[in-house]
């Protein structure tokens, strides 16, 4: 990695003020640094400061009580899987955060970089590949070697957003508190990632000078079940082929609301309108499930190595959905 | 005639005993290469290749050498030469830290003219392909052509025919340790270095020869040693320049290679297609088998593999080429050839068996002529529950099913000359036990310490065992093959021999018997013809006063025994809804002769079935035909198998007779084929490439489907 200077933060003002005053990438910020570190060995980023965020006191906390969830931005992966609270009403968030990695990266990755980590695309980190995320003119899984790679919103750059938190989180209604030089305001997960056509370079709509401090999630309704469902290669660590973070308010057989956002299978964390408008209202049988699967994927665009993620995330939905009827 | 003696007289080998070098692994005491420090040690770095095909026009070294703290810096391609694969080596640094080292490679500056380069085997095979080696005529050798009895007569004798193609990926051989060096010059005339080898005196005599020094003033130390499943019997580019750099600065050198770079350069297993024809009589005989077949092992040849494997077919034509590629050249991978040949030859037999309506175990009772596979079908079986099978393929209901599946390999292990040995009893009653072998992870010191103990009746752990260095003298051969238990035991074993002869002969009138009538018990010498004559190991020893004994060891061919046929049997279970494969059991039935530590042979299978495992369904090396990289040198997308793949495995230590024969390649072989029919039988789909991947069982079940 190249050398840089290390700045241990003391307060919110100055980490923003920090930011403002460079170019992007000049100055990042790391607290678990699990992703971080990688990107600097590669010499994917080259930043001249980083800011330790872990020294800003009272940002890992987690509370729960009747209006939800909040949680800093620096607890720990490990943390929300071992939440009991988390794990008895918001339980596709617990099962989220359990199938991250392995226990040593959960210990001190936090929710904030799980949240704004960088995709895991094969082009992307090779230092010496200059792709389009990188500011080439390439896709290189365009044409090129694509088993892992976007079959939903792809165009321009078909990475795959490679959190389990986010989908989980976007599933339960989450929102992201950011703060910047200006003060801070709160916006909708599902609206703080973006897709490759609106920026090719980035994946949310952080400006260079914010910061995530805080996710904040509802409370859980009654009678709701969840579930995280992660299709990997591997047992442990690997990111997902796909995943399903399903969220279903039932009653008994009949599903009130369902809240279907997938990941690794788009550049973003993708809600599936279609799969839940399927299962809405509606009494969950076989049928019914295999259709919200099949209306989740039906505008997929397959690369050349990928074809099978449709079917895999077809099938992951429909049987979300009947594990909430069962 | 030498012998191993009857089991029931054994007190030691055959039995399960703990290795010597555990303790001092799992508590980081062991020092493997990776550990040694130097005084004023430097760090060394290698700038390679990012390309896979360029003429170097020009290398510019005079900024790194500027760089504070860069000692040496040295050239390792000449300007007008072409680069041939990504990784190749171009340069190499040492600095007084590793991050001046990475940061002094950056700083080399290389003018290069790209080539067009071919990485995939269809690019490489295509018409019109650019030509990457100058001393083939394409980019295919020679083809190798077998032919044997008369192939269309036996089509005609056949009553079903099988035509199919099947194909392994490239795998990588992920040694944990990379490959690496420490080296270190006393003076102009000698040198030490501490290799990560598995050839201890192989890899002397290269340095002795690169330097133009006399073997006896190159010094190499291998205590411990991470891995090399046969990518690590020669110093390479990295050693030399590590000794070069060394050289230059009159200083140590550490030089590693990187995570990245072991995959690159540091060997591969080459891949495998076979399109093969074959047909079998109405009463189950291999009859007919027609194949051509091809492999890369990058820019240098060496893709080679068996076929037909391990059953006799009566007539045939087969014929190999091998590709080159823009790639790092192969390396022997455990049983190099072997399961691939396995894989695509067991494949073969189910589906041929399918189509006679006959069970491929029966089937291949009929085609195997080896009796001591014949027995270990019999008892792997049993020991899977064979019967359990689906005798439809595909047949289980719910989502999730079931198969069982079986392999077969063969493998020589026998072992032979070369080992030099030394067992040395002191007047303390210590003894020492000392050859050239190097201990790769394996457990042939305890081997040693085993049989020197049984020989002298003490415990294991009185041995002290001295392997992995070439200053005692002692040469051994190279750790491959599956040689080196069955060629280090004969001669540890007469050296043992020979120096309780020695020490008979001493305390004889002491005890006033015959030295014929003198034996070991445990930790005493008693006579066999009065049983009061007795004193302690302790009080023999003590006879010899000043003067130690020492005898060497020879070689006996009566002690060891070439042949190792194995099979395995699957069970898998398909999750047919997201293609996951879970494979539940692997029963290993493995031939290995004589096995002189039980627990270690099991560990050998054990560890030969996880590897095996990791060829059947994660391991593949991805290359990317328009950049020409791996896109996958590292741990993330090389997947190797964890703990959640790893299967209940049953290592059946199969010992029909008491001679040491080596069996650390074979239990790989079979695993791959016993998988792979597994799950054609849990799902009714044959998956025909390895690895096999969600992806593959997800498309070829839909496919099925439409």
């Amino acid at each position: 990695m190249e050398k840089f200077s290390y700045i241990n933060a003391t307060s919110l003002e100055q980490v923003t003020s920090l930011l403002s005053e460079s170019a992007w990438g000049e100055v990042m910020l790391i607290a678990g640094g699990t992703d971080l570190l990688a990107e600097l060995k590669e010499y994917i980023e080259t930043p001249k400061t980083l800011v330790n965020l872990k020294t800003l006191p009272g940002m890992d906390s987690i509370t729960a009580d009747a209006s939800g969830l909040k949680i800093g931005a620096l607890a720990t992966v490990a943390d929300i899987a071992r939440h009991s609270t988390i794990q008895h009403h918001y339980t596709v968030l617990a099962q989220a955060a359990a199938s991250v990695a392995t226990p040593q990266i959960r210990n001190v990755g936090t929710i904030g970089g799980n949240l704004c980590q960088r995709p895991r695309c094969w082009y992307y980190r090779d230092e010496t590949i200059n792709c389009l995320k990188k500011g080439g003119d390439t896709c290189y899984a365009v044409d090129g070697l694509s088993k892992y790679h976007a079959i939903l919103g792809g165009d321009p750059v078909y990475i795959v957003h490679p959190s389990d938190l986010a989908p989980a989180l976007i599933a339960l209604g989450a929102s992201v508190k950011i703060v910047g030089p200006e003060g801070e305001k709160t916006m909708s997960l599902e609206e703080f990632f973006t897709l490759p056509a609106t920026n090719p370079f980035r994946e949310n709509v952080l400006e260079p000078n914010e910061i995530v401090v805080e996710v904040t999630v509802p409370a859980a309704k009654a009678n709701t079940k969840s579930f995280y469902l992660k299709a990997r290669e591997k047992g442990a660590p690997d990111f997902a082929l796909s995943s399903v973070a399903g969220v279903f308010e039932m009653d008994g057989q009949t599903c009130k609301t369902a809240s279907i956002v997938l990941g690794g299978v788009a550049p973003a964390p993708w809600r599936s309108k279609e799969a839940e408008a399927a299962l809405t209202g509606k009494m969950i049988d076989e049928s019914v499930s295999t259709q919200a699967g099949a209306d989740a994927v039906k505008d997929a665009q397959p690369l050349n190595d990928n074809a099978y993620k449709v079917t895999l995330t077809q099938n992951l939905i429909s049987r979300a959905a009947m594990m909430a009827a069962s | 005639m030498a012998s191993w003696g009857e089991a029931s007289e054994s007190r030691l080998i055959g039995k399960r005993i703990t290795r010597l070098s555990g303790k001092d692994k799992v508590t980081g005491k062991a020092k493997y290469t990776f550990d040694i420090n130097r005084p004023g040690m430097l760090y060394g770095r290698i700038l390679r290749s990012d390309v896979a095909h360029a003429t170097v026009m020009g290398i510019d070294m005079s900024e790194a050498e500027a760089l504070p703290g860069v000692k040496a810096v040295i050239p390792l391609i000449e300007i007008g030469n072409k680069l041939r694969y990504q990784g190749q080596e171009i340069a190499a640094v040492a600095a007084e830290t590793d991050d001046i080292a990475k940061d002094a490679i950056r700083l080399i500056h290389v003018d290069l003219e790209e080539l067009p380069h071919v990485v995939t085997e269809a690019d490489a095979m295509a018409d019109g392909a650019p030509q990457i080696r100058d001393d083939w005529a394409s980019n295919q050798s020679e083809p190798n052509i077998r032919e044997d009895g008369n192939l269309e007569a036996g089509f005609a004798e056949a009553a079903v025919e099988v035509e199919a193609t099947y194909h392994t990926a490239v795998q990588t051989h992920v040694c944990l340790e990379t490959h690496g060096h420490v080296a270190e010059w006393e003076d102009e005339q000698n040198l030490t270095v501490w290799a990560s080898t598995q050839g201890v005196f192989g890899v002397r005599n290269d340095f002795a020869q690169h330097f133009e020094l006399p073997a006896n003033q190159v010094r190499v130390i291998t205590e411990h040693m991470g891995g090399g499943f046969g990518s690590k019997f020669s110093p390479g580019v990295e050693g030399h320049a590590a000794a070069e750099l060394s050289r230059i600065s009159g200083k140590a050198v550490k030089l590693m290679l990187t995570r990245k770079a072991e995959h690159l350069v540091a060997g591969n297993r080459p891949s495998m297609t076979q399109h093969v024809r074959a047909g079998a009589t109405r009463d189950g005989r291999l009859i007919a088998y027609d194949m051509k077949g091809h492999g890369t092992g990058g820019i240098s040849s060496g893709a080679g593999f068996q076929a037909p494997y391990v059953y006799h077919v009566p007539n045939l034509r087969t014929e190999k080429v091998n590709v080159a590629t823009n790639a790092g050249n192969q390396r022997a991978m455990r049983a190099p050839g072997h399961p691939q040949a396995s894989f695509a030859m067991d494949s073969l037999m189910d589906e041929l068996a399918e189509k006679l309506g006959m069970n491929p175990l029966e089937f291949r009772r009929i085609n195997d002529a080896n009796e001591v596979r014949q027995a270990q079908y019999t008892l792997g079986a049993q020991e899977i529950g064979w019967h359990r099978r689906n005798s439809v393929a595909g047949s289980g209901t719910g989502v999730k099913k079931r198969g069982m599946g079986l392999g077969s390999g063969l493998w020589g292990g026998g072992g032979g000359r070369g080992t030099e040995a030394r067992v040395t009893i002191n007047s303390d009653g210590t003894v020492e036990a000392v050859t050239g072998t190097q201990d790769i992870g394996t457990g042939v010191r305890t081997v040693i310490a085993i049989i020197v103990a049984e020989e002298l009746g003490l415990a294991p752990t009185d041995i002290m065992v001295t392997v992995g260095d070439s200053q005692p003298g002692l040469p051994s051969g190279g750790s491959g093959g599956s040689q080196t238990t069955p060629s280090v035991a004969p001669v540890i074993k007469t050296a043992a021999a020979a120096a309780k002869q020695k020490l008979f002969e001493r305390i004889a009138p002491l005890l006033d018997a015959p030295v014929g009538d003198l034996r070991v018990g445990t930790g005493t010498i008693y006579v066999v013809s009065d049983r009061t004559k007795t004193i302690t190991w302790q009080q023999a020893a003590g006879q010899l006063g000043m003067e130690s004994i020492s005898e060497g060891g020879q070689w006996d061919e009566e002690l060891r025994q070439n042949g190792a046929a194995g099979t395995q049997f699957a069970e898998v279970e398909v999750d047919t809804e997201t293609g996951a494969l879970k494979v539940i059991k692997i029963v290993a039935v493995q031939d290995c002769g004589l096995a002189i530590n039980r627990l270690t042979t099991e560990s050998q299978i054990n560890g030969g079935v996880i590897m095996g495992l990791g060829q059947a369904i994660l391991e593949e090396r991805f290359m990317d035909p328009y950049t020409g990289r791996m896109l996958n040198a590292n741990l993330e997308d090389y997947k190797v198998p964890g703990t959640f793949e790893i299967p209940e495995i049953k290592s059946i230590v199969f010992d029909t007779h008491r001679k040491v024969t080596g069996v650390g390649e074979p239990p790989c072989i079979p695993t791959p084929g016993a998988i792979a029919n597994a799950v054609y039988n849990a799902i009714g789909v044959r998956i025909r490439e390895l690895p096999i991947t969600s992806d593959k069982i997800l498309t070829a079940l839909v496919e099925k489907k439409a």
